[in-house]
């Protein structure tokens, strides 16, 4: 990047700043014509010149131009016209000139904004992609927030400058000169004057804004700082939570605003104190016309005209000063900018582009090994991690790699993960160093996990196939429009110098995906047995089982759903399993479900709180006095009052039990106690029912008879609710059904989630097991139908949040590392990548992936770094680290029966 | 059978001898109802347990791990409570409770439990009283075991 801002927008804008000067030059003679033209008319046709007689006619638009040194003349003699007519023609002229000038400011400052869009858009593309390219170290000590609000912010004004950034000396300098010299023209000595004023204000006012911008660098970084501030408050905000340093954090935010205030006052103080200086300045200078000129006039050595016509160009002189010195100012003000933006994009070490260029099929060497020659590694501190280190791995291989003392094995990992460069020694793969082979071949050979991960916001399946994007693999094929939409994307993105490829491109690769050979299917594969290698797939499934869809989107899946519940049902029914779980029957009651849900034979949106849109209706109870539940609801519900009051009447309102075991809280059982109490009840008007009548039934709504065992819901009152519900629902208003889903054996409820849409009931309680054994026979059956997959697939398309924080700590280890597995690579890279995990969990996914790898044909090697060694029994090779340097290498037989460290390691 | 029902049995017991009713209905109403089927169990020898059953109704089997297998050593009948060792101390299941045919039972949490006795200062007395003549119960068959052994 240039040193200075403008000559990073004339390297990159030079021809278009040279067209937009032209423009702006030839858009100045219309200006002036548009000057003089007033005059014209007004001394003309208006007040008369050349008219003076009636009759009189002038010659339109007549010229003559002489041509110097060979003395040739051209001419037009013009149209004669009247008094009247010139009026009109020369009105007609004044009109289009107001056109072409309004024009050419239009064309000009659209060129500049396109001009200066562009050029934001290349600098912001630039300092992304220098993000992309900066050295592993330096990374790790950058503030996300910090960059971003660099990116984001501080370069916007760069967008605006560039368009004035040479027009504007040009031209304001052009006037300001013309009106010296004209002042000049008029008395030399006056115009020296001017001359020394100008010059003053040109020398001075900059000097006295060094400090302004020296201010203006203070408040950018402190704003910057702020942003990284406010970023890592949002970050930490569970740290912060859990150690009670929220007011600390508060402390640190309130003394960084006062000092950005302060900052700011001083630099609006100054601000103002420069301002008036300048227009102190420029006012000064007619002081002196007046003052000397008026003596020299009293004098006699000045003529009175000369003295008016030198105060008249002045007028023209501040106007040009103060823009062209304004436009000094923002040069100032946008190169500072611009340094403190360079400052921190300008890293030694930038990776060479060349190793990032887009490679769609990375040559494949074959049976290349994986060296390490001479490898010393040392941590940020600058303290050697390790020490001369030279091995080797083949292809085929598992190599455990396992520290005594010291980290040398992780950092071991991390230099061949690239995420780590030696300070002395190379790592090679076959024959050349992996720092200079392209990423298109490192980052494909060799797949790097640790126990750092991090996951981008979308879905888990974008996640899973993240490491397959690396280059637009199939084309997206644009018609009509949107080919001409892309045609122009191109276009664009060329003239800011940003990359064309195209985002709406088909990235993932199938070729790299692990199992098969390239077909789509095989990367379906791939995903399945990655998910079940990192014991991933059951906490897929149970996403997509608390997930809903809509049924609309996708009616197929609705389909299968319907189907996986009628299979199900006819598997339990088979195995004379039926009692597992009560349906819900159009013509039954459901034992286990509330009355509300016999009774209304759906689901709500909204659970029945007494808010319900639905139960604070009147239509609600309309309804139920129709069907003529009412009063046995209302009687019923004060039964559950009486007993609900005598079981929690007498614990104190912070009981857990309040909330453990009931719905409802200590005021609502109060509540229901003064209601028992009250005596004859006044009857509301209009047989409405009264509040307390509501709130009994909303209890003998919630009522579950097997949950209470209050022995008050008789096969009757059963039966009387099974037979109100079409009653019911139709005697509702429309707009109070749309809150209610019907359930439908042959349909999918679309507020249900899946699984409550393939369980279709209520689990019964006479079997104790029944959970597990329902889930067990669901497994099978899903499996038998395909369903599982399907289920799967809805599984994949939860989304997990920003850096996948809507997934658990371990699901996410288990994420990373599946997807490394899904990729094919020769080399993979495991550096303690599941900590965390309890110890069995560990020795089966670390056999899970061993054999997940070993079963892909291109014979892949491993290298794992252990956290427990005892797990070194499953790989070829040990090699473990002491301090730094490989104390013992060989089979986990040899070094158990050889090595006493480790012996006593494993142990 | 009715919440009250439960209520008439629990009192039988001598831990909840001298409970409040409203808190033993309490309790009953805290717990859930479950139904094993014979052969299914309660819980397995060397399980963490958190929880007593209470039986309403059937027979459950008392079944020790040895070398041979699973042993039956006791039975338990109706109105009887099982696995309430664990829910004072932490350790492990015993035994292994198995139902011997259709077993209703009612779920006690050590939680809730606890939250109650905690309200009922004469309960933790008297179920200590149960737990010692357990214990002397227990001691004393070892005893005899002992003495058989050692003729």
């Amino acid at each position: 990047m240039q040193k200075t801002l403008l000559r990073y927008i004339w390297e990159h804008t030079k021809p278009q700043q040279v067209f937009i000067l032209l423009i702006v030059a030839l858009s100045m003679i219309p200006y002036f014509l548009a000057f003089d033209l007033p005059k014209q008319i007004i001394n003309g046709p208006i007040q008369g010149q050349g008219f003076e007689d009636l009759s009189a006619t002038q010659n339109f638009m007549a010229l003559s131009l002489t041509i110097p040194f060979i003395d040739y003349t051209f001419g037009f003699g013009g149209f004669p016209l009247d008094r009247m007519q010139t009026l009109v023609a020369l009105s007609c002229v004044f009109l289009l000139l107001v056109i072409i000038n309004g024009a050419f400011k239009y064309y000009i400052n659209t060129y500049k904004g396109r001009l200066g869009e562009r050029l934001l858009r290349r600098i912001r593309f630039e300092l992304v992609d220098r993000v992309l390219r900066f050295p592993p170290r330096h990374a790790k000590s950058l503030n996300g927030a910090e960059i971003a609000s660099m990116v984001k912010d501080e370069v916007e004004p760069f967008g605006g400058f560039t368009g004035d950034a040479f027009v504007q000396p040009a031209l304001l300098g052009g006037q300001a000169l013309a009106a010296l010299f004209f002042i000049i023209l008029q008395n030399f000595w006056l115009g020296m004057v001017a001359a020394f004023m100008v010059a003053i204000q040109v020398i001075i006012i900059p000097k006295m804004r060094r400090r302004l911008i020296e201010l203006g660098r203070q408040r950018q970084i402190t704003a910057r700082r702020l942003a990284g501030k406010v970023n890592e408050v949002v970050e930490g905000l569970g740290t912060i939570h859990a150690y009670d340093t929220s007011n600390f954090e508060r402390a640190d935010v309130a003394s960084r605003l006062g000092e950005i205030y302060r900052i700011r006052y001083d630099l609006y103080q100054w601000k103002f104190l420069v301002k008036f200086l300048n227009n102190f300045l420029s006012q000064v200078t007619p002081f002196l016309f007046y003052l000397i000129g008026g003596y020299l006039t009293l004098r006699g050595t000045l003529d009175v005209g000369q003295l008016v016509a030198v105060i008249n160009a002045y007028k023209d002189l501040p106007g040009p000063l103060k823009e062209l010195i304004d436009w000094d100012q923002a040069r100032q003000d946008v190169q500072v900018k611009y340094e403190q933006v360079f400052e921190n994009f300008e890293v030694e070490d930038l990776i060479n582009p060349a190793i990032h260029a887009l490679a769609a099929v990375s040559a494949q060497p074959k049976s290349e090994t994986l060296h390490a020659v001479s490898v010393s590694l040392n941590d940020d501190s600058g303290a050697k991690v390790v020490d001369h280190v030279t091995m080797k791995i083949d292809r085929g291989e598992t190599v455990a790699l396992v520290d005594h003392t010291g980290r040398g094995a992780e950092a071991m990992a991390e230099a061949f993960g690239r995420v780590a460069w030696p300070s002395s020694g190379r790592i090679c793969l076959g024959e050349q160093d992996i720092r200079e082979l392209p990423e298109s071949i490192t980052g494909r050979h060799i797949s790097y996990v640790s126990t750092e991960s991090y996951f981008f916001h979308g879905s888990l399946k974008d996640n899973l196939l993240y490491g397959l994007k690396h280059s637009p693999v199939k084309k997206y094929t644009y018609e009509g429009k949107e080919m001409r939409q892309r045609l122009w994307e191109i276009r664009e993105a060329k003239k800011a110098g940003n990359p064309h490829l195209d985002i709406r491109a088909g990235w993932v690769d199938y070729s790299y995906a692990a199992l098969g050979n390239g077909a789509k299917e095989d990367l379906q594969k791939s995903l399945l047995a990655a998910l079940d290698a990192v014991q991933l797939t059951d906490d897929v499934l149970e996403l997509a089982l608390h997930s809903t869809i809509n049924p609309e989107e996708d009616p197929t899946f609705a389909a299968q759903v319907v189907e996986m519940r009628q299979a199900l049902r006819t598997r339990m029914n088979e195995l004379g399993m039926e009692s597992l779980v009560i349906p819900f029957e159009p013509n039954g009651y459901n034992a286990q479900a509330t009355v509300a849900e016999n009774l209304l034979f759906g689901a709500t949106l909204a659970p029945l709180t007494p808010d319900n849109e639905l139960l604070s209706s009147e239509h609600f109870y309309n309804a139920l006095n129709k069907v003529g539940l009412q009063r046995a609801f209302v009687d019923m519900g004060r039964t559950v009052a009486r007993n609900l009051v005598e079981i929690f009447g007498g614990l104190p309102a912070d009981h857990p039990f309040f909330r453990q075991i009931t719905s409802l809280s200590a005021e609502d059982i109060s509540y229901y106690q003064s209601l028992l109490q009250r005596k004859n009840e006044p009857k509301p008007v209009n047989f409405r029912l009264s509040d307390a009548d509501k709130a009994f039934i909303r209890l003998t709504l919630e009522y579950i008879e097997p949950r209470y065992r209050l022995g008050i819901l008789t096969s009757e009152l059963k039966d009387k609710i099974v037979g109100s519900r079409e009653l019911f629902y139709t005697e509702l208003p429309a707009h109070l059904r749309e809150l209610i889903e019907r359930y439908d054996p042959d349909k999918y409820v679309s507020v249900a989630s899946l699984r409550e849409n393939i369980v279709f009931g209520k689990l019964s309680n006479s079997n104790a097991d029944g959970v597990v054994e329902l889930r067990t026979l669901a497994a099978t059956v899903s499996r038998e139908l395909g369903f599982a997959d399907q289920l799967l697939k809805a599984g994949l398309d939860y989304d997990i949040g920003a850096g996948g924080r809507r997934l658990t700590p371990i699901q996410r280890r288990k994420l990373n590392l599946a997807r490394a597995l899904i990729r094919r690579s020769d080399y993979y890279v495991f550096n303690k990548p599941l900590p965390g995990l309890e110890k069995h969990t560990q020795e089966e996914i670390v056999q899970n992936v061993l054999a997940f790898l070993g079963q892909q044909e291109n014979d892949p090697a491993v290298i794992w770094v252990l956290s427990n060694i005892s797990l070194s029994r499953l790989f070829d090779k040990v090699v473990m680290f002491d301090a730094g340097a490989i104390l013992e290498e060989g089979s986990y037989e040899t070094l158990e029966q050889e090595s006493g460290t480790f012996k006593a390691l494993v142990a | 059978m009715l919440l009250c029902d439960e209520v008439q049995l629990l009192r039988k017991l001598p831990y909840f001898a001298e409970v409040d009713t409203c808190k033993l209905k309490l309790l009953a109403f805290a717990s859930e109802r479950v139904t094993f089927k014979a052969g299914q169990r309660l819980f397995t020898q060397g399980d963490s347990g958190d929880s007593a059953y209470f039986i309403l109704s059937g027979t459950v089997d008392f079944l020790v791990n040895t070398a041979d297998g699973a042993v039956k050593v006791s039975e338990r009948g109706a109105n009887s409570i099982v696995g309430d060792i664990s829910l004072l101390c932490d350790g492990p299941r015993s035994s292994t409770v198995q139902a011997a045919d259709v077993v209703e039972a009612l779920k006690i949490n050590k939680d809730y439990l606890f939250r109650i006795m905690d309200d009922c200062p004469g309960m933790t007395m008297k179920m200590t009283r149960a737990l010692a003549e357990r214990l002397r119960l227990t001691s004393s068959e070892l005893d005899k075991v002992r003495a058989l052994q050692k003729a």
